[in-house]
């Protein structure tokens, strides 16, 4: 009976989302008509359905309902509560749910709440979500419905794949999605203004929360999926340029590129064509990172619902989305007028500077994720790895992080460098300081060196703007950009130094034997089988002790689940403030030895703490936004009630 | 319309999706198979698994007689799912031999005694070497190994009713 009622929300929603599409279009030739009214209403009531069943797929999960499908494959009775909840979106099926069910909360929530607008250019935006949402319920209801029931209930579900099994993942996918959902509102945001040619600052601010909103989500989820794949992966490294990691680094270079010309948009009344271009583009990377990822059309260490039918599916959505809406841009640029001029040497010009860096870095991206798709084409198989990504990633970001470093001293529309000259040289005299100080330590490879150099210099530029202000009364989306700009700092001060400073360590080890890696010293104390409750191990409890110090206890195991059965390994981690032990246990060797991979990586947690300000400065600037919004919306409607009074006198 | 620049977008995202609808079109070769497949089983000897069975042994597989050889447990949920459907392979005459991983004899026993026994012999394998040898990665799996104990067939996961026409037609292939 659940499962009914989930699905029938589901088609009622779908419905509604039909009515919405529709109501939205035709508003756009009579604003007035009793069609129009129903839109914003529309849109609120099928959020409140998707969100429905989404609950009820969640109830199914919770009770392990074994007659529906997606719970007897995705799920298992004798799975921790926990898991057994993520397992509702740890699957093609619930995710897309979940994906559909986020969006259309989103769109209840612009019908709610957003009034700056020209109504016309809400009817047109909301029409626009309802066309992309549409495409995702037939998507969801046609090929791939959540509540299928199964003939005849399981005895015992399959269980959910046991590298999903842990909390930092349970929780990756939704935070990304978060993310993806906010871009299709952003884009929809774009299509709506292109539509009714509406592209001015009040668009931009409009749409500049979604777009911070989405960004800080991306953010989070980029860095908890690159801390997850470090810690249960076990193979020690951060970041593999895997298709599934780009296709979620894409739209995060594209919602910063996007998120930096809304607020030259809102600010200054320019960049008004880049910045709806940065609108379409950032969703349609969304786009395609799930067509790359469900479609199996890329070879990934993330396989996931490889489908060719589903990737037919999402191909034609991507074609009516993504197609649709760069031939409405291309046929409508050309009546967008640019807006206010600026000179090179300027706010503008700097975020431009940005812009230009950030779209080729995406560029570069994409071409590496979808090289060996082409090549695959003539019958050539290669893989793009970081020997491609790494060197030409960087001949972009070492000059858009110098800029980044004084770009937000600029004045906005024009300035000179000489005023700001004080300032370029302290930024200036620390990286050679800092280069030097490298240089003499030791002998690291290029990128790394100067991605120290540059991390401190960005580190102490990113300070500056709030030089010779109040602290307490500089605006919170100030310090909102203060924070991002130094947790990047941070972030690339620990990838330059894992990369620099890092020593690994393959050792065969008996037990009460010891090996060394950097400043430890870690003994092999056991090896024992463990179980849990759904799994069994060989967990190895190692003493590590840093420098002398007083023993760390460490256990890393290598587990086998069984429903379904897979072996995963988990690494153990010693954390220090200056680094993290990493240690893996691997097989037994003939001699009775035991296989330890051991790395020592000096900073290597400043890469996630720097993930976590990035989307600490997101959050801030968006409380601060909000907050102007408000303010701004209270003084308008004193301001009516005033007019109000005045003209009843 | 008098900018060609604006245009540049949509034409590169139109080639993507040609080479993409060209590649989705592509068969693909999707079920991995052991590489163990067409090659012997390993040497081996294991000692029984219950007091009540003989244990195995590579010349258990080498009698003229195609098997099913059944990787489980009794630790295992999925094991108990595909119970059934071994026995009824076993009533179809077929001969099933069991090997068990990581496992206690009362534990075996237990199993059997709720789950029915379908085996003819199961062999205890501590530490994972058999299975690891011929290709298997969990529990539970079933091979199709024929009289000369060449591996036919793997299966992976448990057996469903579905399966059991194409093993039994497996099993025959191999007996030929």
């Amino acid at each position: 009976m659940i499962a009914e009622l989930g699905l029938a929300a589901l088609w009622l929603a779908a419905a509604l989302c039909a009515l919405q599409l529709l109501g939205g279009a035709l508003a756009q030739r009579d604003e007035n008509s009793d069609l129009a009214r129903l839109v914003r209403p529309a849109a609120i009531i099928q959020g409140l359905l998707a969100g429905f069943a989404f609950l009820m797929l969640l109830w199914l999960f919770y009770v392990t309902d074994l007659s529906v499908k997606l719970v007897a494959t995705n799920s298992h009775s004798a799975k921790p509560l926990v898991f057994k909840l993520a397992g509702a979106w740890g699957n093609h099926e619930g995710s897309m749910l979940l994906w559909i069910t986020v969006m259309a909360l989103a769109g209840g929530l612009i019908a709610l709440v957003e009034r700056r607008l020209p109504e016309k250019t809400m009817l047109a935006t909301l029409s626009a979500q309802a066309f992309v949402g549409l495409g995702f319920y037939a998507f969801l209801l046609l090929s791939s419905n959540p509540f299928e029931r199964l003939p005849q209930p399981a005895l015992e579900g399959i269980g959910l794949n046991p590298l999903l099994q842990d909390i930092g993942l349970a929780f990756h996918p939704p935070t990304l999605y978060f993310g993806y959902v906010g871009l299709s509102v952003a884009f929809s945001f774009a299509v709506g203004a292109l539509l009714t040619r509406q592209v001015n600052p009040n668009f931009a601010r409009a749409m500049r929360p979604w777009v911070l909103g989405a960004w800080i989500f991306l953010t989070l989820g980029i860095t908890a999926g690159s801390y997850w794949a470090y810690y249960e992966l076990g193979w020690g490294g951060w970041w593999f340029w895997d298709p599934v990691e780009n296709a979620s680094l894409m739209p995060w270079l594209a919602a910063t590129a996007l998120l930096h010309s809304v607020g030259v948009l809102a600010a200054r009344d320019a960049l008004r064509t880049w910045t709806i271009m940065l609108g379409v583009i950032a969703f349609s990377m969304s786009m395609l990172g799930t067509f790359l990822v469900r479609s199996g059309i890329l070879t990934s260490v993330h396989a996931f619902a490889v489908d060719p039918e589903r990737g037919s599916f999402i191909l034609v959505l991507l074609l009516l989305y993504i197609g649709g809406s760069l031939l409405l841009f291309a046929l409508r640029a050309g009546t967008v007028s640019e807006g206010e001029r600026f000179s090179v040497t300027s706010r503008e010009g700097a975020l431009v500077f940005n812009n230009v860096m950030l779209s080729a870095l995406l560029g570069i991206v994409l071409l590496g994720t979808l090289y060996p798709l082409l090549t695959e084409a003539f019958d050539v198989r290669v893989s793009v790895g970081p020997p491609y990504f790494n060197p030409v990633g960087a001949i972009f970001t070492i000059p858009m992080l110098l800029i980044m470093a004084v770009g937000p001293l600029l004045r906005w529309r024009g300035d000179s460098f000489a005023r700001i000259k004080n300032s370029v040289a302290i930024v200036a005299a620390i990286m050679l300081a800092v280069l030097a100080l490298v240089l003499i330590l030791g002998s690291y490879g290029l990128l790394p060196v100067l991605g120290l150099a540059v991390a401190a210099g960005l580190a102490v530029g990113s300070f500056l703007p709030l030089r010779g202000r109040n602290l307490l009364r500089a605006p919170l989306s100030l310090w909102g950009m203060v924070i991002a700009h130094f947790g990047i700092a941070v972030a690339l001060f620990g990838m330059a130094s894992e990369t620099a400073f890092s020593e690994e360590k393959l050792a065969a080890v008996p037990v009460g034997e010891s090996a060394e890696v950097g400043p430890w010293d870690i003994t092999l104390e056991q090896v024992a089988p463990v179980a849990g409750p759904n799994w069994t191990a060989i967990q190895g409890r190692l003493a590590a002790s840093y420098d002398g110090g007083d023993p760390v206890l460490l256990t890393p195991e290598s587990r086998n689940f069984w429903a379904p059965t897979q072996e995963t390994t988990e690494s153990t981690l010693a954390t220090r403030w200056n680094g993290q032990l990493y240690a893996v246990i691997g097989n037994q060797a003939a001699d009775g030895r035991w296989q330890l991979r051991l790395w020592w990586k000096p900073f290597v947690t400043f890469i996630w703490y720097g993930g976590i300000l990035i989307a600490l400065g997101g959050l801030l600037a968006l409380i601060g936004r909000l907050r102007t919004d408000l303010k701004r919306r209270y003084v308008k409607s004193r301001q009516a009630d005033r007019a109000k009074e005045a003209a009843a006198l | 319309m008098n900018n060609l620049k604006v245009w540049i977008p949509l034409a590169i995202f139109l080639m993507f999706c040609g080479v993409a609808a060209y590649q989705l079109t592509q068969p693909k070769d999707e079920f991995v198979e052991s590489t163990m497949v067409g090659k012997p089983v390993p040497e081996f000897e294991l000692r029984p698994a219950t007091a009540e069975l003989p244990g195995l042994s590579i010349a258990d597989l080498k009698d003229g007689k195609p098997k099913l050889l059944n990787i489980w447990a009794s630790w295992c949920v999925p094991c108990i799912a595909e119970a059934p459907h071994l026995e009824t392979l076993k009533r179809q005459g077929v001969e099933i031999v069991g090997v068990a991983i990581r496992d206690r004899p009362q534990d075996v026993a237990r199993f059997l005694g709720q789950y029915g026994n379908p085996y003819t012999k199961i062999g205890a394998d501590d530490l994972s070497e058999i299975q690891l040898s011929i290709g298997s990665s969990g529990v539970p799996e079933t091979f199709v190994v024929d009289g000369n104990g060449i591996i036919r067939h793997q299966h992976l996961g448990d057996v469903r009713a579905e399966h059991v026409p194409m093993l039994l037609q497996k099993l025959a292939e191999a007996g030929s």
